[in-house]
């Protein structure tokens, strides 16, 4: 988002013009956070206050009583467990899936720009589509699949899948930034006398900085969001968070614990919320590679 | 058998030829220029020699042995690039030593290695500067300070100024000369630039679609150029080019040349023995701006001055010389004329050409009738 | 670009290391390679397989030709999803164009706390869908959310019940969807008319083009590229869309806003009707291969 903008400094606009504008920019504001503010304020208010139609007011008395039932006594499935064991669950899934991807992605991208060989573009298109196939399309095959490795159900299994559809989006990453680096570089390095390894070692890796954040993000932020293969690859055991806070939600047993419900909404959004506050300009950038060019 | 020998190579990309079969062979401490417009095949076969580019057919060899299947990094050669191509993560003094690094140097020899290179090139203080805190020219100097450490057999330049703006260009063209009349080392150098051609090369090989057209001293190809493809490119203002006739007059060959209001100036050749074998056949004459000069600033030294009188279209006073505009034989020719003559556009005035530095080509082939 | 690995010729004494020196780069490329051919396009063919089969818990390798084409499109819950589909990708699509357009156009007007508002925008990207779904899922509820909300402020008559509502539960999938993605595609816009020539825009401006004549004759036809990667990234959303459905509305009231996605996978895994089941999918795919074929083909080929 970087660079001045174009029109920034050509069309001018009068007061009466600025006052529609910043008017309709922040209506527009809360529109885009009408939802966050609820979750927020209903996740601190007990569940009458809810349910006597003050959702959009501020909680009369406070309370950390759902975020903790949430976290760790809410009934999720058949036992009282709370968010908790799957928040870890898909901790343990993130983090492996998100580096293995990245680091496949970051060697492939550099063979695809640096090693050119006859067909290397029909490599790159076909792992390219595999990014945009509707995954309804493997869940069969996978499900057997992972039967046979005797990774069904496990969160080794689920790591698994998420390095297998995500490495075409890291490729592309890379690739279309190994793209732009130089290279009369790596030329330079192979007259210097570096192999294969030690130029992607010393040269393209110390310069990979930004676009390894950009991978991160968008690999971290696609897996722990995921829902279908969370649902559909794993056990109760094995279920990732976002799984369990829909069994959570849509548990049709008992009283409908709404401020519950959204404390633990929040807790599955806390961390791509962080990562994207963070690093928001990197995320940007990242969601923008979605489309391709990048 | 040369230092440098290119025998019979050609480069192909499946059916498209890129480079024709192509000789050339230097001798050490030759500085070869490669010079052509883009997409004449210059840089790819400057990037045979490095091994960054497969040889399709034919061969290259370096003291004799053919590099043939040889890895860039064992070819004993260094290579300045066009954007430098220095390391950015990598300090200046690592990124001269890094080829000394992967060639298993041990450490302190590199260091001695890195504070000479630096010492010749006057970058001792920027050693511990990244590449994008220094300037173009001390990123110059110290891509310049990594081919160096490695005391090649061969250097390759790839363009390495065209990145400067132009007072630094000529600055470190001068600088590369002294480097190379100090160091005596082989030097092959593209760039599409005819005056770096002409002034740094002991040897030019003009290229234009995938095919040499000349291979000679810089005076050789100056003077004496092959085609008219090699007299329009070399030379800035480039030659004058023209049709004329060969004719016989008074015993003398002539060329017979149309003005612009028709008349006709016959201009003797100086070697009309030669030319008289061509009388009656149509040619197109070449002549440099600085053979077209006003009388009396033409050389003294030459018998073959002739003077006609012309019509001047256009003058272009350019500081030390003006350039005048006429027509000659349909074409518009510029003449190189002193800055303190009073010439001005559409009048009549006295030319000047001195025929021993003019040269006939066919118009068919394109290339030289004689000398 | 040319190519630097091609095999050398033959040096016979060299040739062991040169093998292997040559061939480094595509061993490293192959695991990735054979990965994306075993478990994407190798379980594309055996899904596209099983949807010409009997299967019904299990694949099952019974032969039954295009039955399970016949079958599926004779079944009103998958007319349903096709029509859903076809009404949310549309509006989908528009809304969030135009939305994203309109915001980028007024975020580009020099305007203060440009990046705090761009953050707000684009926030609910970040979220996951499941978060969106809960969100929306009980702020549009008639017993506790909007509907409440406004009766207890004193309009006692206010109705708001679309997602109870067969006819008008796709809508509010849509307000759901726009608002998750809209922020997005403003940002891509946002990047399309910053990366727009000044001096073209000030040339404009002294040909005395109204800020209105600006942007439709001179900014938004520039913007194309902006509009192409938006549409694909939106409409392959749509199509693949699941959990936003799932924690929305579960696919009701009913059928109400079944869509291929959420079809597909009641079918296979609850109803056992995995040949139906794939066969909905091989529509799905063919759908998607339809857009981001020849989008992938003509990024790639422009590169050259």
């Amino acid at each position: 988002m970087a660079g001045s903008s174009a029109s920034q400094q050509v069309v001018r606009t009068g007061a009466g013009a600025r006052f529609v504008i910043y008017t309709i920019l922040i209506l527009f504001c809360l529109y885009y956070l009408v939802p966050l503010y609820v979750m927020v304020v209903n996740s601190l208010k007990p569940l009458g206050e809810i349910t006597s139609g003050g959702m959009m007011s501020l909680p009369r008395e406070w309370t950390l009583a759902p975020w903790h039932s949430a976290w760790s006594t809410a009934q999720v499935g058949v036992e009282a467990t709370g968010l908790r064991p799957f928040f870890l669950n898909s901790i343990l899934m993130v983090v492996p899936a998100v580096a293995l991807s990245t680091f496949f992605g970051a060697l492939n991208g550099y063979v695809l720009t640096k090693w050119r060989f006859r067909g290397d573009t029909l490599v790159f298109g076909l792992l390219l589509f595999a990014c945009f196939i509707p995954f309804q399309m493997v869940l069969i095959p996978m499900a057997r699949m992972l039967g046979l490795m005797h990774a069904a159900g496990t969160v080794p299994g689920l790591i698994f899948v998420h390095l297998v559809y995500g490495i075409g989006f890291s490729t592309l990453y890379f690739r279309n930034y190994y793209q732009q680096f130089p290279t009369e570089l790596v030329r330079a390095a192979m007259i210097d006398g570096a192999g294969f390894f030690t130029i992607f070692r010393r040269i393209m890796l110390p310069a990979s900085g930004p676009i390894a954040v950009v991978c991160i993000i968008w690999q971290f932020t696609n897996i722990w969001n995921d829902f279908l293969f969370g649902a559909s690859f794993s056990d109760f055991d094995s279920q990732p968070m976002t799984v369990a806070l829909n069994n959570l939600v849509q548990s049709s047993t008992g009283v409908k614990e709404y401020n519950v419900h959204f404390a633990g909404a929040i807790l599955a959004a806390l961390p791509t919320l962080f990562v994207y506050i963070v690093a928001g300009r990197f995320f940007v950038r990242g969601l923008m590679a979605g489309s391709v060019k990048g | 058998m040369g230092f440098l020998d290119i025998r019979q190579a050609t480069k192909s990309y499946g059916a498209l030829k890129v480079l024709h079969e192509t000789d050339i062979s230097i001798e050490e401490g030759e500085f070869l220029v490669l010079v052509g417009p883009s997409g004449c095949g210059k840089s790819t076969l400057l990037n045979m020699i490095a091994g960054l580019e497969e040889v399709t057919t034919g061969d290259i060899s370096i003291k004799g042995r053919s590099m043939t299947g040889v890895r860039p990094a064992d070819r004993n050669i260094a290579m300045v690039f066009q954007s430098y191509a220095l390391y950015p993560t990598m300090n200046v003094g690592q990124n001269i030593a890094f080829g000394l690094e992967m060639h298993g140097v041990p450490k302190p020899e590199r260091e001695k290695a890195v504070a000479e290179a630096a010492e010749l090139l006057q970058i001792g203080h920027l050693l511990d500067r990244k590449p994008g805190q220094l300037s173009g020219g001390q990123r110059q100097r110290v891509a310049m300070g990594r081919a160096l450490v490695r005391d090649p057999d061969v250097f390759l330049f790839d363009e390495p100024l065209s990145n400067l703006d132009a007072k630094l260009r000529v600055d470190m063209r001068t600088e590369i000369k002294k480097l190379h009349q100090k160091l005596r080392t082989t030097i092959v150098y593209v760039t599409h630039d005819q005056i770096e051609a002409l002034t740094l090369s002991t040897r030019i090989a003009v290229m234009y679609g995938g095919h040499v057209q000349q291979l000679g001293t810089p005076s050789e190809i100056y003077d004496h150029p092959a085609n008219m493809f090699v007299a329009g490119f070399m030379g800035s203002p480039s030659m004058n080019l023209f049709p004329a006739s060969v004719a016989q007059e008074n015993g003398k060959a002539v060329a017979k040349v149309e003005l612009a209001d028709r008349s006709t100036v016959a201009l003797p050749f100086p070697d009309h023995a030669e030319m008289a074998r061509h009388a009656g056949r149509e040619i197109v004459l070449g002549i440099r701006p600085e053979a077209i000069t006003d009388p009396d600033g033409s050389d003294r030294n030459s018998a073959s001055i002739h003077h006609f009188d012309a019509n001047v279209e256009v003058t272009e006073p350019a500081g030390s010389d003006t350039f005048v505009v006429t027509h000659m034989g349909g074409k518009e020719v510029t003449g190189r004329f002193r800055a303190n003559v009073d010439v001005r556009a559409g009048r009549t005035f006295k030319f000047a050409v001195n025929m021993d530095k003019a040269v006939a080509f066919d118009p068919k082939s394109e290339e030289r009738i004689s000398a | 670009m040319a190519s630097t690995t091609d095999t050398h010729r033959d040096v016979p004494q060299r040739a062991g290391s040169d093998w292997l020196r040559d061939a480094l780069p595509k061993l490293v490329l192959s695991p990735s390679l054979a990965i994306v051919l075993v478990f994407v396009y190798g379980f594309i063919l055996f899904t596209v397989y099983l949807s010409f089969t009997d299967s019904r818990i299990l694949p099952s390798y019974g032969w039954v030709s295009w039955l399970n084409y016949d079958r599926l499109f004779s079944i009103r819950e998958w007319k349903i999803a096709v029509v859903n589909l076809l009404i949310f990708g549309a509006l989908y699509i528009v809304i969030c164009c135009v939305l994203g357009l309109a915001l980028a156009i007024l975020l580009d007007q020099k305007v203060r706390a440009e990046g705090f508002i761009r953050t707000i925008y684009l926030y609910p990207m970040a979220l996951s869908f499941i978060v969106t779904g809960i969100a929306w899922k009980w702020f549009l509820d008639p017993g506790i959310g909007l509907q409440a909300v406004v009766r207890s402020w004193g309009w006692e008559s206010f109705t708001f019940t679309w997602i109870k509502d067969s006819d008008m539960a796709i809508y509010t999938i849509v307000i759901a969807a726009v608002w998750q993605t809209s922020g997005f595609v403003m940002a891509m816009f946002l990047a399309g008319l910053r990366g727009i020539d000044n001096e073209v825009m000030k040339a404009a401006q002294i040909d005395g083009a109204s800020s209105f004549a600006l942007y439709r004759r001179i900014v938004i036809p520039q913007l194309r590229p902006a509009f192409m990667s938006a549409f694909v990234v939106l409409a392959h959303m749509a199509i693949k869309s699941y959990d936003l459905i799932i924690a929305l509305t579960g696919g009701g009231p009913g059928t109400a806003t079944s869509m291929p996605a959420t079809f597909m996978y009641s079918y296979t895994f609850t109803r056992n009707q995995m040949g139906i089941g794939a066969a909905s999918a091989t529509i799905m795919m063919m759908s998607i291969a339809a857009i981001m074929v020849p989008y992938i083909y003509s990024e790639l080929r422009e590169k050259k």
